[in-house]
C-alpha cells in the first residue's frame, strides 16, 4: 500500500484517485442489463421447455421490432435532454395516411412515400413547437400524441383498411435467417451506435443534454442537432408504421397503442438518464431484447398477464435504481 | 445381476416411453379476449368438463387487454407449445390472420368460439356461435315488445361503436321495427354506446332518461351495459315507467329479477359453447367429425348439430329467455 503510494503521481489535495480501468468498462448501466439479460433467457428456458429455440425467439422479437427500432432514436433525443411520446401515435397515422392512401387507388410506392413524408411532417411538427416555441419536448408530445392519434381516427373511423396480400409479411422475409425486420434493427443499432459513439455529432448530443448551455457557448447548434434528431424520430416512427401494417396486413387508428411506453421503456432498462447527457445505443439493443424474452419467456409459460406486469414492474424499477446508483458513484 | 437389472431398467423405460406416447393427450387452448371477465369463466368451464370426460389437456390464456394485437403474441406462443387445438374469441375480424394461418400451415385446429373472423373466415376452420346472430336482433325487439305492449318510444344502449356482434344485432332491430308491421308504434329514438363500462354505461343511461322523457324502454345487448340500465331504474325506481331488457348474465341480473326491476331478460349459455367446441374438435382430430358444410353430428346434452354456412355452427337455436321462473337454474 505504501509502495503504490509512493509510485503515485503527486496530487493535490482536491483530486480523486483515477478509477481502475476495469470499472470504467464493467460498472456501466448496459453491463446490468447484460446480466438480466443472461439471467432472463436463463430462468425462461427452466419455465418452459419451448422457449429455447432460437426461431421462436426472433419471430417474437419480430413481433416488437418496430418499436425497438424507434426506441433507438428515442434514446439519442433523450440523451440531448428531450422526449418524443409522440412516434406510436405517428407510426398509427403515417399507416393510416399510406393505407388510405393506396385503397383510394394510388400506387403502392408513391403511397409509401405518403406515409414517411407524413411521418417527416410530424416530427417538424414537434420540432417547431419544442425548439422554435420552446415549449418543453414533453408536454408539446404528450399533446401531439393525443393529436396524432385522433387524425388517424377521424381517417380510418373505427373500421381497419386492408393492404393488398403482395405487400403483406414483411416480417416473413428472411434476411441471414432472421425474419427481415430484426436485421433491420440489427443494421440500425450499429449505424446509430457508431454515429453516437465515434462522430463528433454524437459527442455533441451528450454535451447538448449534459449542460445545453455550456454546449452552445462551446459553439455547439444544439438547435439544429435537436431538429435532426426530432426530423429522424418522426421519419423511422413512420418506417415503423408502415412495416407494422405489412406485418398485420391491415391498419386500424389503434395501431401501436400505448408503444411509447414501450419504448421509453427499452431505453430505461438500458440505462439510458432520463434527464440526459448519458445513455448508449448498446443498452437500448440489449433492452429489447431483454424486454422480449421475459415476455415471451413467461407468455410461452402460460403465465397470467397479471404477474407479467407485475415482474415487468419490478424489472424496470431494479434497472432505475440500478442506473441512478451507478450514475452517482462514477461521476465523471 | 448388473446386466439382469440393466435389462429390466431398459424395459421400464421402453414401457414408461410406450405409454408415454400412448397417452399423449390432445391439447386444447382457448385464447380470451382478456382476464377478469367473467363471461369467459362460464365458456372455460365447458371446456375443463368436456376435457375432463374426453380426456384432452386444457389451458385458457388471454392478454391484459382486449386490443386488436394484444393476442398476436400469445397464439405464437402456442404455436411454439405445439397444441393441437386454438380456440380463441378474437379481438380483432383481420389482424390475427397472419399468425392464424401460420398457427394452421402447421397444422394446428383453429377455432373461433363466442365470436369470428367477419370477412376473413378462410383464416380459421370453424366458428363456434352461441346462436344464429341473425335471430338475436328480431328476438329482442319481440322481447321488448311484449314488455311495452308494442307501443312507444325505445332506446339502445350497446358496448362499443365498432363491437362486431352489437353492430350486427343493432341493425336486425332496426331492420325488424321498421318492416314488421307487429312493430308499427314502437319508435327507436337513439342509440348509444356506453363502451361496456359500467360508469360510462351509467352515464348513457341517465342522459337517455333525461333527454327523452317519453321512453318506455331500452334494450342493451351487453350484459354490461343491460346490468347498468337495470340499475339506473332501481335506483330512481321507475321500473313501472321504464322497461330495460338485453342481453344479461344470470348471475349479475338475479337481483334486478327477484326485485321487479327487470321482468324479463336473453342470453345464450356461454358453458355449451366450450362443450361444444370440444367434442367439435376431437372428433375432427379422430376423424370421427367431417369438417364440412352440411355435415352433422351428435354431442351429448346439445343434440344433433349441423355444420352451417362458412363452418359455422349454433350450440342453441333460440336465446334463452330469463325470468322470475327459471333464473335461479341459472348459475353463471
Amino acid at each position: 500500500m505504501s509502495a503504490t503510494n509512493t509510485l503515485a503521481p503527486v496530487s493535490t489535495r482536491e483530486a480523486a484517485p483515477p478509477r481502475p480501468r476495469w470499472q470504467t468498462i464493467v460498472i456501466r448501466p448496459e453491463t446490468m442489463t447484460l446480466v438480466l439479460l443472461i439471467v432472463a433467457l436463463f430462468v425462461a428456458s427452466l419455465l418452459s421447455p419451448y422457449f429455447l429455440d432460437v426461431g421462436y425467439i426472433l419471430r417474437s422479437f419480430a413481433l416488437s421490432g418496430e418499436f425497438a427500432m424507434v426506441a433507438l432514436v428515442l434514446t439519442m433525443i433523450i440523451i440531448a435532454g428531450e422526449i418524443d411520446l409522440s412516434p406510436a401515435a405517428n407510426m398509427a397515422l403515417s399507416a393510416c395516411l399510406f393505407a388510405f392512401a393506396q385503397q383510394a387507388g394510388v400506387p403502392i410506392p408513391l403511397a409509401v412515400l405518403i406515409g414517411l413524408g407524413a411521418g417527416l411532417v410530424m416530427g417538424v411538427i414537434n420540432a417547431v413547437m419544442v425548439i422554435g416555441l420552446q415549449i418543453p419536448s414533453i408536454i408539446v408530445t404528450i399533446g401531439t400524441l393525443t393529436l396524432y392519434r385522433g387524425i388517424a381516427q377521424v381517417i380510418a373511423g373505427d373500421k381497419s383498411i386492408r393492404v393488398p396480400e403482395y405487400f403483406i409479411g414483411i416480417d416473413k422475409v428472411m434476411i441471414l435467417g432472421m425474419p427481415s425486420t430484426v436485421f433491420m434493427f440489427l443494421v440500425l443499432s450499429v449505424v446509430l451506435a457508431l454515429v453516437l459513439g465515434t462522430t463528433i455529432y454524437g459527442r455533441q448530443i451528450y454535451q447538448i443534454g449534459t449542460n445545453e448551455i455550456a454546449a452552445k457557448h462551446a459553439g455547439i447548434r444544439s438547435q439544429r442537432i435537436k431538429f435532426i434528431l426530432f426530423l429522424a424520430m418522426g421519419l423511422i416512427s413512420s418506417i415503423a408504421g408502415i412495416l407494422t401494417a405489412s406485418r398485420l396486413g391491415s391498419v386500424r387508428y389503434d395501431l401501436g397503442l400505448g408503444g411509447e411506453l414501450q419504448m421509453v421503456l427499452m431505453a430505461m432498462l438500458g440505462g439510458t438518464y432520463i434527464f440526459g447527457g448519458r445513455g448508449s445505443i448498446l443498452g437500448t439493443f440489449l433492452a429489447a431484447w431483454l424486454l422480449v424474452v421475459v415476455s415471451t419467456g413467461m407468455t410461452v409459460a402460460n403465465i397470467s398477464p397479471a404477474i407479467q406486469l407485475t415482474v415487468l414492474g419490478i424489472l424496470l424499477i431494479v434497472a432505475i435504481i440500478a442506473t441512478n446508483f451507478i450514475y452517482s458513484r462514477t461521476q465523471r | 445381476m448388473l446386466k439382469k437389472s440393466l435389462l429390466a431398467g431398459l424395459a421400464l423405460s421402453l414401457a414408461l416411453v410406450g405409454s408415454a406416447i400412448a397417452a399423449d393427450p390432445i391439447k386444447i387452448v382457448y385464447i380470451g379476449k382478456n382476464t377478469g371477465n367473467p363471461y369467459f369463466d362460464s365458456i372455460t368451464g365447458g371446456f375443463q368438463d368436456a376435457c375432463k370426460k374426453l380426456g384432452c389437456e386444457f389451458e385458457f390464456v388471454a392478454p391484459a387487454t382486449a386490443e386488436a394485437t394484444s393476442q398476436i403474441p400469445f397464439i405464437e406462443a402456442q404455436i411454439q407449445r405445439g397444441v393441437n387445438v386454438i380456440g380463441i374469441a378474437p379481438n380483432s375480424p383481420d389482424a390475427l390472420n397472419q399468425v392464424l394461418d401460420q398457427a394452421k400451415a402447421k397444422g394446428i385446429l383453429v377455432l373461433t368460439v363466442n365470436g369470428d373472423l367477419v370477412g376473413n373466415e378462410s383464416h380459421r376452420d370453424a366458428t363456434i356461435l352461441p346462436v344464429d346472430f341473425t335471430k338475436t336482433g328480431p328476438n329482442q325487439v319481440e322481447l321488448m315488445g311484449s314488455m311495452i305492449g308494442y307501443k312507444g318510444e325505445i332506446a339502445i344502449l350497446s358496448a362499443t361503436t365498432e363491437a362486431p356482434d352489437q353492430n350486427t344485432w343493432i341493425a336486425a332491430m332496426n331492420d325488424t321495427l321498421k318492416n314488421d308491421a307487429k312493430y308499427k308504434d314502437m319508435k327507436l329514438v337513439a342509440t348509444v354506446y356506453g363502451d361496456d363500462q359500467p360508469e360510462k354505461s351509467t352515464t348513457e343511461m341517465e342522459a337517455l332518461l333525461s333527454n327523452y322523457p317519453n321512453l318506455v324502454g331500452v334494450i342493451a345487448p351487453t350484459t354490461v351495459g343491460v346490468a347498468a340500465a337495470a340499475q339506473v331504474v332501481q335506483q330512481r325506481g321507475i321500473a313501472d315507467k321504464v322497461h330495460v331488457t338485453g342481453l344479461g348474465l344470470p348471475s349479475e341480473m338475479k337481483d334486478f329479477i327477484k326485485d321487479g326491476t327487470v321482468k324479463a331478460f336473453q342470453l345464450w349459455s356461454p358453458y355449451n359453447e366450450g362443450w361444444l367446441a370440444v367434442h367439435f374438435a376431437l372428433g375432427v382430430l379422430d376423424g370421427t367429425i367431417k369438417n364440412e358444410v352440411g355435415s352433422t353430428f351428435e354431442v351429448e346434452n346439445l343434440g344433433k348439430i349441423t355444420i352451417a354456412e362458412k363452418n359455422a355452427m349454433n350450440t342453441q337455436a333460440e336465446l334463452t329467455t330469463f325470468d322470475a321462473s327459471n333464473i335461479d337454474n341459472y348459475n353463471f
